[in-house]
């Protein structure tokens, strides 16, 4: 602002008259119309708000204006200051909407263009089940046991009541690791994890052991040399086969919903007595009546085979340490090969195993 | 064991009307599992015919045909058919091609509507219909032994006896055709149901009805039959034997009896033969007969001697262990004991007088001749696993009275029987034993209830249970053992269902935690996971290109591995990785990055056999320490393999082939979620390519290695060049993992980024210089290498190696003075390390 001025000119400043500030204020304004862009709108704001447009140079002349003449002439310069600002900033917001629009028009994509370039991963279903029924177990306050897959033959079969001569050993086709001597196999059965714990830890026991197991069958579409299942310990005071039964149908319903069930079929195992084989209720046809004869996975019995359990034979208890007058417990076993065959209706059992990248891909991360 | 149900039904009265179906379900349920039910499979009009006329008609391709007017019953006879001979008897016409038959004859026809399923790769379902052949419409077929699955001579039709039926009979009857076999499986335990008489008496608890003991015969003696010695009583408790005299070789064994061995799966072979297989499978009891005129002297029952050998039925030459038990006489061996006879004193077509054996040896004397000769056999099977300890004088006399009544011979009044079994022990169990073990309200009433159905005689004294087994049951000696046969007669559906409070867990450990998170680690990082089998060999150590002392040749080897290519246990996860993207490859995959996670398996060295303990008692804690100091090591490892493509060319851009680097980065990345340091080397390892490999190091230790294959081992597999692998020991890293990951501290003072350009000759590797500006001074942040360069701009022999550095105090901001002292203290750092010169 200029400092006041003492000794005005009483003659009349020729920009502040209203005339001139309406034509200042009319030329801006058509100005700020007829900017089209952004560069446009820029040059309007120098050439009529920048410190030398005419309405910034008249402003300045106020001062020699006498002082009862200053008001008037200031709220006239600010009046028109101001439709100019508020119609400058107006179009500006308009040019700039403008502008972008026209700019995400040009920046247009086909987002069906394929992205692809880096590698999916995903994990192996053996893997991602044997983790999910770990949680199942997990969840219901047992551990996760784990053992060597070259086990010393005592663990394999002796502690668990299956002596050198016991007949079920051929049951089991063994593969001896050399020399025979030497009393290793690869394990049969993950078992001898069970027979680990029981030794090293005393009851209340509850665990689930998954790994892989090894059997001298042929590879085929059925069977396989090296194969995966999960097996469940429990030993505390006061268990019974009706605890086994809870068990089994609480994992059952865990994996395959609600609903599901087991039953019990008499059995052997040499580490259990009674010994059961257990069915799982059929998942596709739920043994319905209209539906049971025409299913095709459980072939109109309402029921598949899923594991063996049974009583932990007292005769395990006392090799591992454990007094059986005071302990009970009970032992099952399940497939997890065989799960995933069945669920995802895999005809061939070699297809989990040669390592074809087309077999995992579809599994992801996450059963 | 293979069960012809009308067999079954001589033994048990079982209810009319029972179907098989469901007298397969309740046996199931007893613990004798249905396989299947067998059955001939031929149903439809299937009748007797009498052939009324037949003419031979020659054919143009030589062959003569006779067209016949047969007689199949009131039923089945159609007048209608007019040009056949003698078509003014009801009749009907068919064409036969055989020709071992005459007018008269009674034979098989399969009218149309008939199934005989060994036509149905002939004829869809098997199913005989009318058709025109050889100018004539044949209305049926007139059937061979093998169109009916029949034994017997195949290349004629069957003729049967004069008068044995009437045209229009059901054949299917007449012959037996419609039996239905149940397959059951039998447990190793329950050896009594290798017999019609122990699956007779389980139907008869189930069922509740009459058991027939087929034992149940008088058997009338009068002193000793041969003469036996037993030297060894503790292998053979009991051994009896009986002669029948004047037996005629020559007679048939009769149809009802061969029908019966074929139908529960074993061959007629002749009489002397089949009785003696009847009987074992009736009774249960195996039993041999020999051929009197062949043996030599007393029998004897004794361990095989030194050098010792034998000819066994089977026609194998076997040399014989101290520790087979033998039958013997003067001659020598004569059989191995309850598991095979000798070809030599074999029953043959010129044998009058026979003498028969039945006896009970020890088990596991059985079992462990068997095993070692390789013999399986069906009387080995049964002696093994425990037959009746008191049947021996009953079986023997049973085939001797069936070969004297069959083979028209006379039995002997003698039995010799030597040696008496121990009676079973008496098992002692709580009352309430069975309710506690199988959660089912089982009172001592129901409990002694079942037990005697079974034949246990049970005592009760106070809150015990005192049992005395039956003889036919060796297996059941625990409590727990009557625990299950009281469970099975109730009912193992009767067990409630009820989830159990298990104590409090701790959830995963470290180990388990840390593996899945590699997990994910690696499927994030693009890999496929593989699950691959752990047998590898000598091929696979050479196409590694493995040195001929390197320690990943020393496996763990199988006695009976599967494949001699692949002789025991792999030490590396990259046979089996490689094995696979061979397999990829082959299957036109061109991008293939799979990992997998799984043991390998490490010989420990000079490590001892493996203890073998009682089972009395739990093993000391020295005595667990030597399982794991006998067992191979047998870590985790992680293994990768890459070839093609990391990153894929498309509209976007050029892709990039994977690179060594690839290989190191995702190692590096599986370090960093694990929060352990690893440090990367150079280094020349097989099977990596020489001038691309890295060890990866852990606490000075080598953990594992990456970076790009050696081209010679590539070529080994077939493979094109560029494929990158990692392979690294992740217990080595789940150990090293702190139990608390790094802690988010961190300053919130300005940073400095200061640029250095250090010149060092091209042998020299990054990482010594980065980890040496890394350390230059506690203000260093963060060093990053950002460009490499060799070229004119440096010398000959030189490159310079750009790096990034971030400085930043924690308590202040860094004044000139800070930043300057520290690039000063990197490049010296870097200089005295490696001979870096700032570059100019």
């Amino acid at each position: 602002m200029s400092a006041p001025n003492s000794s005005y000119d009483p003659v009349e400043v020729t920009p502040l008259r209203s005339d001139e500030i309406e034509r200042m204020r009319d030329e801006a304004l058509a100005a700020i119309a007829a900017a089209v862009t952004l560069d446009d709108l820029a040059k309007v704001r120098i050439d009529h708000v920048g410190d030398r447009s005419p309405i910034a140079l008249a402003n300045r002349e106020i001062g020699a204006l006498q002082p009862q003449a200053r008001k008037e002439a200031g709220q006239r310069v600010g009046q028109a200051r101001g439709a100019i600002n508020q119609a400058l900033a107006a179009k500006t917001a308009e040019v700039e909407a403008a502008e972008e629009e026209k700019a995400l028009v040009t920046e247009a994509v086909d987002v069906t263009l394929p992205w692809d370039v880096m590698p999916t991963g995903a994990r192996h279903p053996v893997t991602t089940l044997s983790e999910h029924i770990a949680d199942i177990f997990v969840a219901m306050g047992w551990e996760i046991a784990e053992g060597p897959e070259v086990e010393a033959e005592w663990l394999n079969f002796d502690a668990l009541n299956l002596g050198p001569d016991h007949p079920a050993r051929t049951m089991q086709d063994t593969f001896w690791v050399t020399p025979e001597r030497a009393a290793m196999v690869l394990r049969t059965h993950t078992s001898p994890v069970q027979a680990r714990t029981m030794l090293t830890r005393t009851p209340p026991i509850y665990i689930a052991c998954p790994g892989r197991v090894f059997r001298t069958d042929e590879l085929d579409a059925t069977h396989s040399p090296v194969f995966h299942q999960v097996e469940g310990l429990a030993i505390d005071e006061g268990l019974s086969m009706a605890h086994l039964k809870g068990t089994l149908d609480h994992f059952a319903k865990a994996i395959y919903g609600d609903g599901m069930t087991t039953r019990f079929r008499p059995s052997y195992f040499p580490f259990t007595e009674p010994s059961a084989e257990m069915d799982l209720l059929c998942y596709v046809c739920h043994n319905e009546p209209d539906a049971v004869a025409d299913c095709r996975t459980c072939r109109g019995e309402g029921w598949v085979e899923w594991g063996g359990c049974g009583v932990v034979n007292p005769r395990v208890l006392i090799a591992c340490g454990i007094d059986p007058d005071r302990y009970s417990g009970f032992a099952f076993g399940i497939g997890i090969d065989r799960t995933i065959t069945s669920r995802y209706d895999i005809a061939d059992l070699r297809d989990l195993f040669d390592g074809d990248i087309r077999f995992t891909e579809p599994f992801g991360v996450e059963l | 064991m293979r069960v012809p149900v009308s067999w079954l039904r001589q033994y048990v009265d079982l209810p009319e009307g029972l179907s098989t179906v469901d007298l397969a379900a309740r046996l199931t349920a007893f613990d004798l599992k249905l396989e299947e039910i067998a059955t001939s499979g031929i149903s439809g009009p299937l009748t007797v015919g009498r052939v009324l006329a037949l003419v031979k008609e020659e054919q143009k391709n030589g062959k003569t045909i006779n067209w016949c007017r047969v007689d199949v019953g009131a039923d089945h006879n159609d007048p209608s058919v007019p040009d056949a001979p003698g078509e003014d008897v009801p009749s009907r016409g068919i064409i036969c091609g055989a020709h071992n038959f005459v007018e008269g004859d009674l034979v098989v026809v399969s009218l149309p509507g008939t199934v005989l399923p060994s036509l149905a790769k002939f004829i869809p379902g098997g199913v005989i219909s009318a058709r025109k052949t050889y100018g004539h419409v044949s209305d049926g077929m007139i059937c061979s032994t093998s169109e009916l699955g029949l034994p017997g001579d195949a290349s004629g039709i069957v003729v049967l006896d004069a008068d044995s039926a009437e045209p229009g009979d059901d054949a299917i009857a007449l012959l037996g055709l419609g039996e239905e076999v149940l397959d059951l499986e039998v447990n190793p335990d329950r050896a009594y149901a290798l017999s019609m008489r122990g699956v007779a008496r389980d139907a008869a608890i189930v069922f509740g009805v009459q058991f027939n003991d087929p034992a149940d015969i008088v058997v009338e003696t009068s002193g000793d039959a041969y003469p036996v010695r037993v030297d060894d009583t503790a292998a053979c408790p009991v051994f009896t034997m009986r002669e029948v005299t004047g037996f005629d070789p020559t007679r048939p064994t009769p149809a009802w009896m061969a029908n019966r061995l074929e139908l529960a799966g074993m061959r007629s072979i002749s009489l002397a033969v089949d009785v003696s297989n009847y009987v074992m499978l009736e009774l249960g009891q195996p039993n041999h007969a020999y051929d009197r005129a062949k043996l030599r002297g007393d029998i004897v029952v004794r361990r095989a001697h030194e050098g010792e050998s034998i000819t066994t039925l089977d026609d194998v030459v076997r040399s014989l262990d101290a520790s087979d038990l033998l039958i013997a006489d003067d001659g020598g061996p004569i059989g191995i004991a309850g598991v095979m006879g000798a070809a030599h004193v074999e029953i043959d077509a010129t044998t009058t007088d026979i003498v028969i054996e039945a006896a009970y040896f020890d088990p596991p004397t059985i079992f462990r001749s068997a095993r070692r000769h390789r013999l399986t056999s069906e009387a080995g099977k049964r002696n093994e696993r425990g037959i009746d300890t008191t049947l021996q004088g009953c079986a023997a006399t049973r085939v001797a009275t069936l070969l004297a009544e069959l083979g028209g011979g006379t039995v002997s009044p003698g039995l010799t029987s030597v040696g008496q079994a121990t009676p079973p022990a008496q098992i002692v169990a709580a009352a309430d034993l069975p309710a506690r073990i199988t959660g089912v309200e089982i009172d001592a009433d129901t409990a002694v209830a079942a037990l005697e159905a079974n034949g246990c005689e049970v005592a009760i004294d106070g809150d015990e249970l005192i049992v005395t087994p039956p003889p036919w049951r060796p297996d059941l000696t625990d409590p727990y053992d009557i625990v299950e046969e009281v469970l099975r007669v109730v009912g193992y559906d009767q067990v409630p269902s009820i989830v159990p409070t298990a104590a409090a867990g701790r959830g995963l450990t470290a180990s388990q935690k840390l593996r899945r998170r590699a997990g994910l680690v690696l499927a994030g990082a693009g890999l496929i996971e593989v699950k691959t089998f752990p047998f590898a060999g000598p091929a696979d150590w050479d196409r590694l290109g493995l040195d001929a002392d390197d320690v990943r040749r020393r496996q763990v080897l199988l006695e009976n591995p599967l494949s001699a290519e692949e002789p025991g246990m792999t030490t590396t996860l990259l046979t089996g990785l490689l094995r696979s993207l061979v397999l990829n490859v082959g299957r036109g995959h061109s991008a293939v990055h799979i990992t997998e996670t799984g043991r390998v398996f490490l010989p420990q060295d000079g490590a001892a056999e493996a203890p073998i303990y009682g089972v009395d008692r739990r093993p000391s804690a020295e005595e667990l320490a030597a399982f794991e100091a006998s067992l191979p090591h047998q870590p985790h490892h992680v293994g990768l393999v890459m070839s093609g493509e990391r990153i894929r060319s498309g509209w976007a851009g050029p892709g990039r082939e994977v690179s060594w680097a690839d290989a190191i980065a995702i190692v590096r990345q599986l370090a960093e979620a694990m929060f352990v340091e690893v440090e990367v080397r150079q280094a020349q390892v097989a099977p990596w390519h020489p001038g691309r490999c890295a060890e990866i190091v852990l606490n000075e230790t080598v953990i594992g290695h990456a970076g790009e294959l050696h081209p010679r081992v590539l070529k080994a597999y077939g493979l094109a060049p560029r494929v990158v692998a990692a392979e690294v020991d992740l217990d080595a890293r789940i150990a090293a993992s702190p139990e608390v990951g790094p802690r988010p501290h961190f300053s919130t003072f300005p940073v400095a980024k200061e640029d250095l350009a250090l010149v060092v000759d091209t042998a020299v590797v990054a990482g010594e210089v980065e980890s040496a500006l890394a350390g230059a001074s506690p203000l260093i942040e963060s060093v990053r290498l950002f460009d490499v360069y060799v070229g004119g701009q440096v010398p000959e022999g030189k490159k310079s190696l750009a790096f990034a550095l971030r400085l930043r105090a924690p308590d202040r901001t860094l004044t000139e003075d800070d930043i300057r002292a520290a690039r000063e203290a990197a490049v010296a750092a870097a200089s005295t390390a490696t001979g870096a010169t700032l570059r100019t």
